[in-house]
């Protein structure tokens, strides 16, 4: 009887520790997915130089919770930043939002990407003149 | 007692820099050969004493000296030694004495290995340098030194921030600075240039090599950092666009258009103005980095305590090295003759064009850097720029130069005809467009940006192939001769060939690691397992260990794939007692093909812990790409024309540039 | 002539970015402005601190210039401030409202035994939604709020006795008229 009791144990014992597919820690992994998506783009207020993904600081982690909740009300990830930005302002986007005053620094790099190719294309017409060059091999 | 005669030697090598900067010039103003002379000696006994304080700080941190404040704010009696000496350069005031001894050593390497030049230009040339390290060393002694007392004694140390107890704070801080620091060369040589009136062939051969091996240095401290990043903060990332990662990226980016345009000045005598200009750049970004970091203006994981005093004073330093270099610049740009003339699309202006895409992709950084800083300051409101701005920007503006990039080495020096090189990369485009289909298609989702990457990275790939057999072609010879002909290419060939093929390698990794990464963040109980693809994770649970001076949980994940072991990865999570910091271990089976990256998370109830698991195909391509160009550049400087003592081929390198001319 | 003032150009772009460089030495980045400033208070009811079943709702103060100060018995600062606090409850110019941020009744209690209480009441948020609605990210904050109900100051961090006297008084008195 008692060797049976032990054999029974020991296949309960073996039975728990078997092989279980592990479960995701979040209970609604889509939404998970979506949350970090958008955690990514957003700036942690705390330590400043992480995202609200990455951030374990409490603020990060009370914020992560509104935006869980959020989300789960129906709301689109533009209400959620809105939502964010109406009360911490733009400085929680890490995707500078374009307007008047960000203009110069979406379109500043082409900008120059442009005035440089120009500038280029002119100096290199007037150096060179009308003169025929012969193909060098290096 | 050493860390007194530290501070001694400190003054000491003050005085020298003072001898090696101003003596000299005034020397060669007035004609003084004899005032002028002192600037090899002068800068040698800078060096001398520089490494003698050094070694006195290291000391201070080897024997656990905690009457030094600064080693009892960097480091503990448990501290292991590798860390203690690293620990060095763990904070604000050390990083200093890091970076003026490397400058010494840079210093030290001019004054050996430049010969053959000029008499004034090379003693303005070290002048120059001196003149940087004058900045630097009162800097430290004014505002940071390093050798403070502090009375009492600690009884131990504040440790080192846990964070950075890694081989890669032995490593990669050195390389780094030896990168940026060693563009101070070619700073030197553009204003020694500008001041001798001497901007020509000579100047820019002589500054090519300098110029590549600061930034073969820079590629690998940049590289070393992001792989560092990468395994330490425990989920993967590899580039942030931090403030200070940026700092290192500007200079790389000017520096690495630089090193291309110094290739047509060498071989045109021309673009001299645009070159010198580039070769301040290089080193003023350098220096803007340092004050970024410095001075505490930007934000950043970096930043270390700061205060305004010393902004300021590095601030007054960029002003008048900076501001003093680009005054000369405007004086002697002028006079600047244009050098020999070239076809409007020739090799020569496709690394020009090349030249506008780098240093386009270098202002958009600084401008995503300070623009929070301008906006402030001009009370326009608070913003941050972070990741998603610099992928969509530096993207967009590089995909111009990743396809010049495959372009310029087919054409023809001189005069190009573009239907020529239409012919040439042929083949090359077929294959990159189809790449761009399968291997999305082969890894199973087939997206925009992917697609893209994976299109400028075997367009990178194949057009190297193309130029490769090109020359071999062009040598006209059998296969049987194979063997010699590849000899005959020169070294420097092949390190073009190999940084660019390094270039493509990188997207390719970045692409790849972008697009198909997979992460899995679950509650994993005892034998729980986990299947990902064709592998299955299974957690055999968390032990207990002690490190040499923290306590870790040590959990172990056996992964299998078609039911045998192929790893075990052990992640830990440490707690460092001294600063009561806990520290995610992460442990990854780096491969080829993908890492196996897992991370511990936290305890939850029943012995169960969160686990993180993730699947990063090609990640390691990113890093061997940077390893790839690095090994291009070291290629390039073993080039038989720039062999140290091998007058002879300078002199005929001299004697065809007199015929070209 | 024209070829000096292109090679000139470099020298002046640097000498603009010196000027912002020089600026931001005396800039905060890590203080961020709240944009709630000029607009209306988030309406919020919220239990009293230790008075059971009553609550306080911030529609309660309509008509009066008041202050909302966040607060913590954990937070490290708000220690710091307190003396200034209890100096400004002295001065009876105006109430405040104290909301205890994240924190457990008995902890907040025990420090306004100790050290004295200068609110008129404290409300707590032990869950940390009233802050969040009101932008707070780092505890002290203080927030001025009209007669409206209309946020017309923010303070990030402790109040200091200077910025009481130069600011915050002034600004209220300015208010109340």
């Amino acid at each position: 009887m008692k060797r049976w009791l032990v054999l029974w144990l020991i296949l309960l014992a073996s039975h728990t520790a078997f092989a279980d597919e592990a479960k995701p820690l979040a209970e609604d992994p889509a939404l998970e997915a979506r949350l970090k998506v958008l955690s990514q783009e957003l700036r942690c207020l705390v330590c400043q130089n992480q995202t609200l993904s990455d951030s374990n600081a409490p603020l990060a982690e009370d914020l992560r919770k509104e935006i869980r909740e959020q989300m789960r009300a129906g709301k689109s990830d533009q209400e959620v930043i809105d939502y964010l930005v109406a009360r911490y302002g733009d400085f929680v986007r890490y995707r500078p939002p374009v307007n008047r005053s960000t203009a110069l620094l979406w379109v500043g790099p082409f900008i120059g990407l442009l005035a440089g190719a120009f500038l280029l294309i002119r100096t290199l017409k007037k150096r060179a003149g009308d003169e025929n060059f012969e193909a060098e091999d290096a | 007692m050493i860390p007194e005669i530290g501070q001694f030697s400190l003054i000491l090598a003050f005085c020298f820099a003072l001898i090696q900067g101003i003596f000299p010039l005034v020397g060669v103003w007035k004609g003084q050969y004899n005032l002028a002379n002192t600037v090899v000696p002068a800068a040698r006994a800078q060096f001398i004493f520089i490494i003698i304080a050094f070694l006195c700080l290291d000391y201070s941190f080897y024997v656990n000296d905690f009457s030094v404040l600064y080693v009892a704010s960097n480091s503990n009696s448990q501290l292991p030694v590798m860390y203690r000496l690293a620990a060095l350069w763990g904070g604000h005031e050390g990083s200093m004495l890091l970076w003026v001894t490397i400058l010494s050593v840079w210093t030290m390497a001019v004054t050996m290995f430049v010969k053959n030049l000029p008499e004034s230009f090379r003693i303005r040339l070290i002048a120059v340098m001196g003149l940087i390290s004058i900045g630097f060393l009162a800097f430290i002694l004014f505002t940071s030194n390093p050798f403070e007392r502090l009375i009492p004694a600690a009884m131990d140390g504040r440790d080192l921030n846990p964070l950075l107890q890694d081989p890669g704070m032995v490593f990669h801080p050195p390389v780094l600075y030896m990168g940026y620091v060693g563009f101070s060369v070619a700073f030197a040589f553009a204003i020694a240039a500008l001041m001798d009136g001497r901007l020509d062939i000579t100047w820019a051969r002589w500054t090519r090599p300098w110029t590549t091996v600061a930034w073969v240095f820079l590629t690998l401290g940049i590289a070393f950092g992001s792989k560092w990043a990468y395994y330490e903060l425990g989920w993967g990332g590899w580039w942030f666009w931090d403030a200070v990662e940026n700092a290192s990226f500007m200079p790389w980016l000017v520096g690495t258009a630089l090193i291309h345009s110094l290739a047509v000045t060498e071989k045109r005598d021309a673009f001299k103005v645009w070159t010198v200009l580039l070769s301040i750049c290089a080193f003023s970004l350098s220096l803007l980095g340092t004050f970024l970091v410095r001075s505490g203006v930007l934000t950043s994981v970096h930043a270390f305590a700061t205060d305004p005093s010393r902004g300021l004073f590095i601030l007054l330093f960029l002003v008048v090295v900076i501001g003093g270099a680009l005054l000369l610049f405007a004086l002697r740009a002028p006079n600047v003759g244009l050098g020999e003339r070239f076809g409007v699309v020739s090799r020569e202006s496709l690394l020009l064009a090349n030249n506008v895409v780098l240093a386009a992709a270098a202002g958009a950084v600084m401008l995503g850097t300070l623009y929070p800083l301008l906006m402030d300051a001009l009370g326009a409101g608070k913003i941050s720029v972070g990741p998603p701005y610099f992928d969509a920007v530096f993207v967009a503006i590089m995909v111009p130069g990743i396809f010049l990039l495959g372009l310029g080495p087919l054409a023809k020096w001189k005069k190009a005809s573009l239907p020529d090189i239409g012919v040439r990369i042929r083949v090359a485009a077929i294959v990159s467009l189809l790449s761009a289909v399968l291997i999305p298609f082969i890894m199973g989702k087939i997206t925009a940006m992917v697609a893209m990457g994976v299109f400028m990275g075997i367009w990178v790939i194949s057009t190297t192939w193309v130029l490769l057999l090109n020359r071999i072609k062009t040598r006209g010879l059998a296969a049987s001769h194979i063997l010699g002909t590849l000899k005959a290419i020169p070294l420097a060939f092949y390190g073009m060939l190999v940084a660019h093929l390094g270039v493509g390698v990188f997207i390719l990794g970045v692409t790849l690691v972008k697009g198909y990464e997979t992460e899995q963040d679950l509650r994993m109980e005892l034998h729980d397992t986990a299947t990902i693809q064709n592998l299955v994770f299974r957690f055999d649970g968390a032990t207990e260990i002690a490190g040499p001076n923290y306590i870790s949980s040590q959990g172990t994940v056996v992964v299998l794939q078609n039911g045998k072991e192929i790893t075990t990865l052990k992640p830990e999570k440490r707690y460092y007692p001294v600063q009561g910091s806990v520290m995610t271990e992460a442990d990854i089976k780096p491969g080829v093909i993908r890492d196996l990256y897992v991370s511990l998370g936290e305890q939850l109830e029943n012995g169960a812990w969160s686990v993180r698991i993730y699947i990063k195909p090609f990640v390691q391509w990113i890093w061997a790409g940077c390893i790839l160009m690095a090994i291009g550049g070291v290629l390039a400087l073993s080039d038989r024309r720039y062999r140290i003592g091998n007058k002879k081929v300078l002199a005929e390198t001299e004697d065809l540039q007199r015929v070209v001319a | 002539m024209n070829k000096l003032i292109k090679s000139l150009l470099p020298l002046a772009l640097f000498i603009i970015v010196v000027g912002f460089l020089f600026k931001g030495l005396y800039l905060d980045p890590h203080e961020v402005p709240s944009p709630l400033v000029g607009k209306p208070a988030p309406a919020f009811t919220a239990p009293v601190l230790a008075e059971t079943g009553k609550t306080f709702s911030s529609q309660d103060m309509k008509g009066k210039v008041w202050l909302l100060n966040v607060w913590a018995s954990w937070c490290g600062a708000c220690r710091e401030e307190h003396p200034v606090l209890m100096d400004m409850s002295k001065l009876s110019e105006f109430e405040m409202v104290g909301l205890d941020y994240k924190d457990t009744d008995a902890e907040a209690k025990d420090v306004l035994n100790t050290s004295g209480n200068p609110y008129k009441l404290v409300v707590t948020d032990a869950e940390g939604k009233i802050g969040i609605n009101y932008g707070v990210y780092g505890v002290p904050e203080t927030y001025l709020i009209d007669k409206a109900g209309v946020i017309r100051y923010k303070q990030i961090g402790p109040i200091t006795k200077e910025l009481l006297y130069t600011k915050i008084l002034p600004m209220v008195k300015e208010l109340q008229r």
